[in-house]
């Protein structure tokens, strides 16, 4: 559904600036490069800075070219990360589902951008790295309306179950979905867990973000994203309530205020 | 030419001593049979006027070989050069000839000396031999020459013997030096192990903070061998408490080598026959790197404020770049031995319009602008009064070329770095994107390495991401038009030239020839006969020892020919240019100073498109 080999002729197109944060080693560009080459590398260096990548994503009705910002997980590096998000209309906040501190970590990312970002930005939690769990291969945390595929990478857990379940013996996972997705639900952010490694999911967090960019935000055309103009997001749903991930409309809930 | 027989020096075992493997082979006949027969039960034999017998292989060639005006060459240019043998291996040979008794007070000495001055070791043992111990010389030789029974094996193909034990290793187990030791299990079961494999690397580079806390190893991790930095640290502090300051040591065949910046200890130890100096550059490097993460103030302040600082958590992500640096240096990089860069021959007008073309799309923030094609340069735009350090660019290329991190992401890369010979005290704004000369993806990733140009563009605007974007697009799509794009790829196509093309039916096999003035080198390619990374190994080893016998300290030598029995090599030094050159160990003496002689006025004549000179300037 979002190849962008898409017959995107007619649809009118816009481009749609996203960042990844997330502690160190966690995955985030082992996702872009997934979503963007569908392809992984055991043992990835490290990034070093920020890495600049685009993909287009076709949607049903238009297509949405991501320009991402794959920024570097070393704390070093965390003084710049505000240059990248200043502007973002859209942030994938990673942590590692076998690393309680990385959630710890992606929940003060969550707060920074709901606190600096633009007040309409549209996060999601991704927790990676799902192939080393017992439920590897399934879509545990995928919202109802994505539950189709992931893809072209031949998700090979189309079928299966989505049924959550805490750490079982032999199991590497050290978060359970029912912490992270709750706590997902609490700050009004998108929720998956995710496996770069075998391609689960990735496809749909992009997807679903894209969906969820309000379509009043989206500059058509390809704007030089340094231009600054993505504040006047339609984030206008400040209410607290909890949002029903995947959801086109909704996604963007978050505090009215955002200083 | 009596080639000697390569024996196994091991004597690792020994308590410490001065090497016993010679690290010069200027010096090899003797050094390379003297050392076995010292560790024999055989006393050396004693002192004795001579003939220098030993020399009466080579006084053929000698006779024959041309003094001519081509190089330079004096007679007793040689000859100094044969018996005036700088380096390590020449003292602990003395040592060794006086007799074997005297060891532990070699050792003694040895230890004292090392301890503090300048010159080290090395220097000052070499000083009592330059005092007139030539009867002791001597009779090293005359002991080369009596003890040189199976010197004469089939003769070889050049480097098919390594020409140092430590080379003597195959392609396998020389990758073996980079993979990693391992990681201890729960229960420590397997630590005995991990040590093994730890100990059998023969190099490793370790840092540690003042305070003794390891920063970065090469190979094994903190848990592993903390025991050896706790002794290294021991060591080191030993020689602080008395205001001193260790600076190397020897232990058998490995060297130790210290340096101390700040609060931070950089120690090298190699069992791969490199000099002290060789060793002090590469620690140098390392800590450039460090300077280039972290900043010289931030560096000082974590430490000012905590000498116990842990500068684990600072540095982390950076350890890849350490790593593929050190490991460039254990391959064998001639761009470190020589201080130099290497830059992509094209002709000197080519040059010009990718120059112009960089001026032409100059963004206003820009700093320098690089074009680099696998680790050579192609072209630079810099600011009239700001010149590029080799020390710089070598952490950017090693950055950009040898670790994954910038090229794996597969996009562009905004970078943050510290360019200590620039500024230490500052970061710089990187932006590197990869250009796809091919279409196609290479098959082989070695290759792909090599050809991969990337387009560097540095500023101190970290805001400025998308200025230089924009310049990288107007500046590569003048590329395309003005047929630039095409002239690299070919110039890569085209590779580096034998030395057969540059001067037809020579007996040189590689050679590598640095321009001082511009702090630029050129060298032929490694294929055919260098193909293995082996066998490059054993060429570096051969470079290393013509380099440090050549800028050993109180020696000025100018031409510097070894024969030995898997190479002979030649080094070649004046005011403005450095040679190094290797042929095969039985070539003719007369036609590699010919075929040296060629060469360097082949590089000479070529110069502008071999070398950048000046370059774009705003």
């Amino acid at each position: 559904m979002s190849e962008s080999a898409g017959a995107n002729g007619p649809k009118p197109s816009s481009s749609v600036k996203l960042v990844l944060l997330g502690e160190a080693a966690v995955g985030k560009s082992s996702l872009v490069l997934r979503f963007v080459n569908n392809d992984f590398q055991e043992n990835k260096e490290p990034t070093i800075g920020a890495a600049f990548l685009t993909q287009k994503c076709a949607l049903p009705t238009r297509t949405i070219k991501f320009e991402i910002w794959d920024t570097a997980g070393q704390e070093r590096f965390a003084s710049l990360a505000p240059m990248y998000y200043r502007n973002a209309q859209a942030a994938l906040v990673v942590y590692d589902v076998t690393k309680p501190s990385s959630l710890t970590k992606a929940k003060h990312w969550v707060a920074e951008l709901q606190r600096q970002a633009s007040p309409g930005i549209v996060i999601a939690l991704v927790g990676n790295k799902l192939d080393l769990t017992n439920d590897g291969g399934d879509t545990s945390a995928a919202p109802e309306t994505e539950t189709e595929s992931a893809g072209p990478d031949g998700d090979e857990a189309a079928g299966e179950e989505g049924e959550e379940q805490d750490a079982t013996p032999g199991d590497a996972r050290k978060v359970s979905t029912r912490e992270a997705s709750g706590y997902a639900d609490e700050e009004g952010l998108l929720f998956f867990e995710t496996s770069a490694k075998t391609g689960t999911n990735v496809v749909d967090v992009f997807t679903a973000i894209a969906n969820a960019i309000p379509e009043s935000s989206l500059k058509t055309g390809r704007g030089a994203a340094g231009a600054g103009g993505q504040n006047t997001l339609g984030g206008r749903s400040g209410d607290d309530s909890r949002v029903n991930l995947g959801d086109r409309n909704a996604a963007t809930a978050k505090e009215g205020c955002a200083c | 030419m009596n080639a000697p027989q390569l024996t196994q020096c091991d004597s690792r075992d020994e308590p410490v001593n001065e090497n016993t493997v010679p690290s010069n082979h200027s010096s090899s006949h003797a050094a390379r049979d003297s050392s076995p027969s010292s560790e024999g039960e055989r006393p050396p034999l004693p002192p004795r006027p001579s003939t220098l017998s030993l020399l009466n292989d080579e006084s053929a060639s000698r006779a024959t070989r041309q003094a001519g005006p081509t190089t330079a060459v004096s007679r007793t240019d040689i000859d100094t050069q044969t018996n005036e043998v700088p380096g390590s291996a020449y003292p602990s040979l003395a040592i060794r000839g006086i007799s074997q008794g005297l060891k532990a007070k070699a050792s003694l000495g040895h230890l004292t000396s090392s301890r503090g001055s300048e010159a080290g070791d090395t220097a000052s043992i070499r000083s009592s031999v330059q005092n007139g111990d030539v009867g002791d010389v001597d009779a090293l030789f005359k002991d080369f020459v009596a003890s040189a029974p199976e010197g004469h094996l089939e003769s070889t193909g050049l480097l098919h013997f390594p020409e140092f034990p430590a080379d003597n290793v195959d392609d396998d187990e020389f990758l073996t030096e980079f993979d990693p030791v391992g990681e201890i299990d729960e229960d420590a079961g397997n630590e005995d192990l991990l040590l093994e494999r730890f100990k059998a690397k023969k190099k490793h580079y370790l840092i540690l903070s003042a305070a003794g806390k390891p920063i970065w190893t090469r190979h094994g991790d903190g848990g592993l061998i903390s025991t050896y930095v706790g002794i290294i640290q021991t060591i080191i502090s030993f020689y602080e408490e008395s205001e001193d300051q260790l600076k190397s040591f020897s232990a058998g065949d490995t060297k130790f080598v210290i340096v101390t910046h700040g609060p931070l200890h950089l120690v090298a130890i190699s069992r791969m026959m490199e000099s002290e100096t060789q060793l002090r550059l590469q620690l140098e490097a390392l800590y450039m790197q460090i300077l280039s993460t972290l900043t010289l103030p931030s560096l000082s302040h974590l430490f000012s404020i905590r000498p116990s600082t842990d500068l684990k958590r600072p540095l982390q992500g950076s350890e890849t770049l350490l790593s593929s640096l050190a490991d460039s240096f254990t391959r064998g990089s001639p761009s470190t031995l020589l201080s130099a860069l290497e830059c992509l021959k094209i002709r000197k007008q080519h040059r010009q319009s990718i120059n112009n073309a960089l001026l032409k799309t100059k963004a206003s923030n820009l700093l320098y602008g690089l074009v680099v094609a696998g680790g050579r340069l192609v072209s630079v735009v810099r600011p009239k009064k700001h010149s590029l350090h080799p020390g710089d660019l070598q952490l950017l290329f090693n950055m950009v070329f040898e670790a994954d991190g910038v090229k794996a992401g597969g996009g562009e890369s905004w970078i943050p770095i510290c360019l200590p010979g620039f500024n230490s005290s500052g970061y710089l704004y990187m932006y590197v994107s990869f250009l796809d000369l091919r279409g196609e993806v290479d098959e082989n990733e070695d290759i792909s390495k090599d050809e991969s140009v990337a387009i560097v563009l540095i500023s101190p605007d970290k805001e400025s991401f998308f200025e230089m974007q924009g310049m990288r697009d107007a500046f590569v799509d003048q590329m395309e038009k003005n047929g630039s794009l095409k002239v690299i790829r070919a110039a890569i196509d085209q590779g580096r030239p034998a030395t057969t093309d540059i001067v037809p039916g020579s007996v040189l096999h590689h050679f590598l020839y640095k321009s001082r003035a511009n702090v630029q080198f050129t060298m032929s390619s490694f294929a055919p006969t260098f193909n293995s990374i082996v066998r490059r190994r054993r060429l570096m080893s051969i470079y290393n020892n013509l380099h440090a016998s050549i800028h050993a300290k109180n020696t000025h030598v100018k031409v510097h020919h070894c024969v030995s029995r898997s190479a002979s090599s030649f080094a070649w030094v004046t005011p403005v240019f450095e040679f190094y050159c290797v042929a095969e160990p039985n070539a003719n003496r007369n036609a590699l100073v010919q075929s040296a002689t060629k060469i360097a006025q082949w590089v000479q004549h070529e110069e502008e498109r071999l070398f950048i000179i000046g370059g774009a300037v705003f």
